[in-house]
């Protein structure tokens, strides 16, 4: 399973490759240990402000307990709660819905739907988000076309609707990859005991999907805790929002420092369930012998179910693509030809690349690490890797300038720093990606490099990286692809007059400038378009 | 730690290796002389690769020492590094750089200058001149296996180690292959450990056999050492065919129901007495003890089951020519015979 997120955790497929079995570990001699401070040190730009950031926060003691304690505090933890369960729910049920149906279902244009279905997944959050206000909002295209007024979209259910229609592919592919898995002849067996097609599905098939659908809504649960784009747009406050306020407004960053914490921790914890329930639905799957039959329904339920499908793509995909075209079209009518600002389209690519290239460099070592010698040190070097890619970016950039403002001097707040952070957030892709390539090479070639008089630099440089840089590279344009998306780490990290396409979308939305905001957005779901086509390339399946 | 005689190639010396709760190598003893080819067997998982790899350094034993030549390459004191060893590998699947071509894997391990010099006598000596320039991929499995041995020795290693070498390669193949390897390792005068499971091509082309059981070497002497005198039953049955009986050993000679036989042990009393099926001969009698109950007929010799009348049966293997049938009485003779405690 592999999805890639625009802002957010997430399993990655490439992130997943530890999850196979490994191959013959090399069991006898130990990593030199220059390779371990290499992999190390590659955590240190994040795991050292965050450790600064949280000692700050226990050693500011009265301060920060009055923040932790206030009435405010809780009420945002209650309202961040409601909110990601509320969003949680929504999307749990569209993306089991729509995944059995376009999976059991025999449906005119099935494959075709399955993909519309999982298409949301290309449109940043913000950028939905910023579809439906300019759509639906007070200065909005439905109120100009119709005249009248819709109760304007924010707060609380708007930030709901655009994050339900970001997150709910998640559960809708791990949900399908986990229907792929189940063996027909469990519900076979069932219904020859006499037991009804529907009590069949659900003592039989369902019980074998809830680990996996857990684990999907768990994922949609981190995404909506640590998203700040959508959340910011609709005026919600949840978290993130509030954190970014907090530290926009005030001289005292320690209540921003104390809710980033409270966050980090609630997003651990799910983050920790998360895995668990991917681990128990591992326990699951395995190959069915044969394909599933497809169920014949009436009219009326196939009717039924097209409506469910149609309705969902339209508000998720039609409707944001749409919006977006009409907004930029009507700039080009009124001259503006392609309002492109080019400072934040160069922002974004050069970035974005560097970002790539320092993410490919610092995963080297921790692929080899992770792979060739597999052990409790390295397993959880490659944990910590992925619980940096699963925290609120908005808290591991509150933490570096936190950290910046006062130990860094003149880096804080430049390109470099900006950079690092990126790579290190989506190192997991980097590495991810290079793990997998790693495992296809066969551990005898760097034993019969050593055999043959190189040390373990030299084959590592001679044998090894050549023969997985491809994956390094894929892995890289993972990250490129994910930097680009990124955004509350950009806003706090940036140097001045630092631009990218995401500040560019954000920025002109907040300030209600809709047609502006059309060009970026389009040709960042361009962009996020192509490593979404890889992950559904590699999910594709004859029973799809 | 006792110093190897100047003529060792490889001393391993009481080597411990443990991984988890497995016992991989079990106070591992081996010496091998220089310039022989030695057989390292046993049945799969018995520590035979672990010692291989424990002897080229790609893993650590947990006790114990190793010497290459003069240098102690590793032990409570030394732990030298896999390419500080001088060994070559020729691993089970080759291993070739699939990145590089024929003549690069050869030249990876020359430093010097000559280097090109090299790899042109080298892949004539495996008789591959004409392939330098091609792409691993682009050869055959028996050409890969020249490659991976040609480029082991090309730096001229004191010691080839090859990790049952031929297992890949189909049955025709392998014949051909274990004839020219042998030819190849003894032209370059090298010193070679194979670790294989199979005992035939063990005999076929080691000088000298060590047989290891659960970590522990058991025997080691030549092929027909090992075939003619095996240290104990279990040797017996995992080098050859085996067939046992009982008898009454007393000084130079053991009696059994099939004769009387010279032995040398200093065993007395009961015991168990081995023959090779092939040390069992059937001769026509119409009043012998046993008589012929099944054949199987292999053209370049045939097995016959030979049943006493208690119902105790004994296995001969004989020549082609004699023709039984089915219920020919027989008398046995037989060559010689092994003795084992009871």
């Amino acid at each position: 399973m592999t999805v890639v997120l625009e802002e957010g955790p997430g399993p990655d497929p490439a992130v997943d490759y530890l999850d196979r079995p490994p191959p013959r570990a090399r069991r006898g001699r130990r990593a030199p240990r220059w390779l371990w401070l290499a992999a190390w040190l590659v955590l240190v730009p994040v795991a050292v402000p965050m450790a600064f950031l949280v000692a700050d926060v226990l050693e500011s003691s009265s301060a920060a307990w009055n923040v932790l304690f206030s009435t405010r505090t809780l009420e945002l933890i209650v309202r961040s709660l409601l909110f990601t369960a509320a969003v949680t729910a929504a999307a749990a049920m569209i993306g089991v819905s729509a995944a059995w149906i376009t999976f059991r279902i025999e449906l005119w244009g099935r494959r075709v739907w399955t993909v519309l279905v999982m298409l949301p997944l290309v449109i940043p959050s913000y950028v939905i988000a910023l579809t439906l206000i300019s759509f639906f909002g007070g200065r909005g295209l439905f109120a100009e076309l119709t005249g009248t007024g819709l109760p304007s979209i924010s707060g609380f259910w708007g930030a709901w609707l655009a994050l339900t229609l970001s997150t709910y592919p998640y559960v809708f592919l791990i949900t399908r990859t986990a229907l792929r898995r189940v063996d027909p002849a469990y519900e076979e067996a069932a219904r020859g005991l006499g037991a009804s097609s529907w009590r069949a599905l659900r003592t039989v098939v369902l019980p074998q999907l809830r680990p996996s659908i857990a684990a999907g809504s768990l994922l949609v649960a981190l995404y909506t805790l640590s998203d700040f784009g959508a959340v910011s747009l609709m005026r919600f406050d949840s978290f993130t929002r509030v954190i970014y306020a907090q530290y926009q407004g005030r001289l005292d960053r320690t209540t921003a420092a104390v809710l980033s914490v409270v966050l980090v921790v609630i997003a651990l914890m799910v983050l920790w369930a998360e895995q668990r329930s991917r681990g128990r639905a591992a326990y699951f799957s395995r190959r069915p012998t044969r394909p599933m039959r497809r169920i014949r329904v009436s009219r009326r339920a196939r009717l039924g179910a097209y409506a469910f499908l149609g309705g969902v793509v339209a508000v998720g995909l039609v409707l944001p693509l749409t919006t977006l075209l009409i907004w930029w079209l009507r700039g080009v009518a009124r001259g503006d030809v392609i309002d492109m600002r080019w400072g934040a389209v160069l922002g974004s690519l050069s970035g974005s690349s560097a970002a790539a290239l320092i993410a490919i460099a610092a995963a080297i070592p921790v692929v080899v690490l992770t792979v060739r010698y597999r052990s409790r040190p390295s397993v959880a070097l490659d944990r910590s890797v992925y619980v940096v890619f699963s925290l609120p970016h908005i808290t591991v950039a509150l933490a570096v300038v936190l950290f910046g403002a006062q130990y860094l001097g003149p880096l804080y707040q430049s390109f470099l720093v900006l950079v690092i952070v990126y790579a290190i957030l989506f190192l997991a892709q980097a590495t991810g990606s290079g793990g997998a390539a790693l495992l296809q090479v066969n551990p005898h070639l760097e034993d019969a490099a050593r055999a043959l008089g190189r040390g373990p630099m030299r084959t590592l440089r001679e044998i090894t990286v050549p023969l997985i840089w491809r994956g390094l590279l894929a892995g890289g344009a993972l990250v490129f692809l994910t930097t680009m998306k990124e955004l509350p780490a950009t806003l706090l990290l940036r140097p001045t007059g630092f631009d990218t396409l995401a500040v560019r979308i954000w920025s002109t939305a907040n300030e209600l400038f809709y047609a502006r905001a059309a060009a970026p957005a389009l040709l960042l779901i361009a962009v996020s378009a192509v490593p979404t086509y890889l992950i559904l390339s590699r999910l594709r399946d004859p029973s799809a | 730690m006792t110093t190897p005689p100047a003529t060792s190639a490889i001393h391993c010396h009481r080597l411990i290796k443990r991984y988890n709760d497995t016992l991989a190598l079990d106070e591992f003893e081996l010496e091998i002389t220089r310039g022989q080819i030695l057989g390292l067997l046993g049945p799969s998982g018995c520590g035979k690769t672990s010692a291989l790899r424990v002897i080229a350094g790609f893993e650590d034993p947990d006790s114990g020492s190793v010497t290459i030549g003069a240098t102690t390459v590793v032990s409570e004191s030394v732990n030298l590094p896999p390419e500080r060893r001088r060994v070559g590998m020729v691993f089970q699947d080759y291993a070739l750089f699939p990145h590089m071509t024929v003549a690069r894997n050869v030249g990876y391990g020359l430093v010097d200058r000559d280097t090109t010099a090299r790899v042109v006598e080298v892949l004539d000596v495996v008789g591959l001149s004409d392939l330098g320039d091609r792409m691993p991929h682009e050869l055959s499995g028996g050409e890969q296996q020249r490659v991976a041995l040609a480029r082991a020795l090309a730096p001229r290693p004191e010691v080839v180690l090859l990790d049952e070498p031929f297992s890949n390669l189909d049955a025709t193949l392998r014949d051909r292959m274990r004839r020219d390897v042998r030819r190849i390792l003894k032209e370059a005068g090298a010193t070679a450990v194979f670790v294989t499971h199979d005992q035939e091509e063990a005999l076929a082309i080691a000088d000298v056999v060590a047989v290891m059981r659960s970590g522990r070497v058991i025997q080691v002497g030549s092929p027909h050492q090992l075939y003619r005198r095996p240290a104990d039953p279990w040797v017996a049955g995992f080098i050859g065919e085996s067939e046992f009986i009982a008898g009454i050993a007393g000084v130079g000679s053991v009696e059994t129901e099939l004769g009387v036989f010279p032995q040398v042990s200093n065993l007395r009393g009961e015991v168990r007495v081995m023959i090779r099926p092939e040390w069992i001969h059937p001769i026509a009698a119409a009043d012998g003890p046993a008589r012929v109950v099944e054949q199987e007929f292999y053209g370049h010799d045939q097995l016959l089951v030979l049943e006493f009348d208690d119902g105790r049966r004994l296995q001969s293997r004989i020549g082609a020519s004699p023709s039984f049938a089915s219920g020919d009485r027989v008398e046995v003779g037989v060559d010689e015979v092994v003795v084992f405690p009871a």
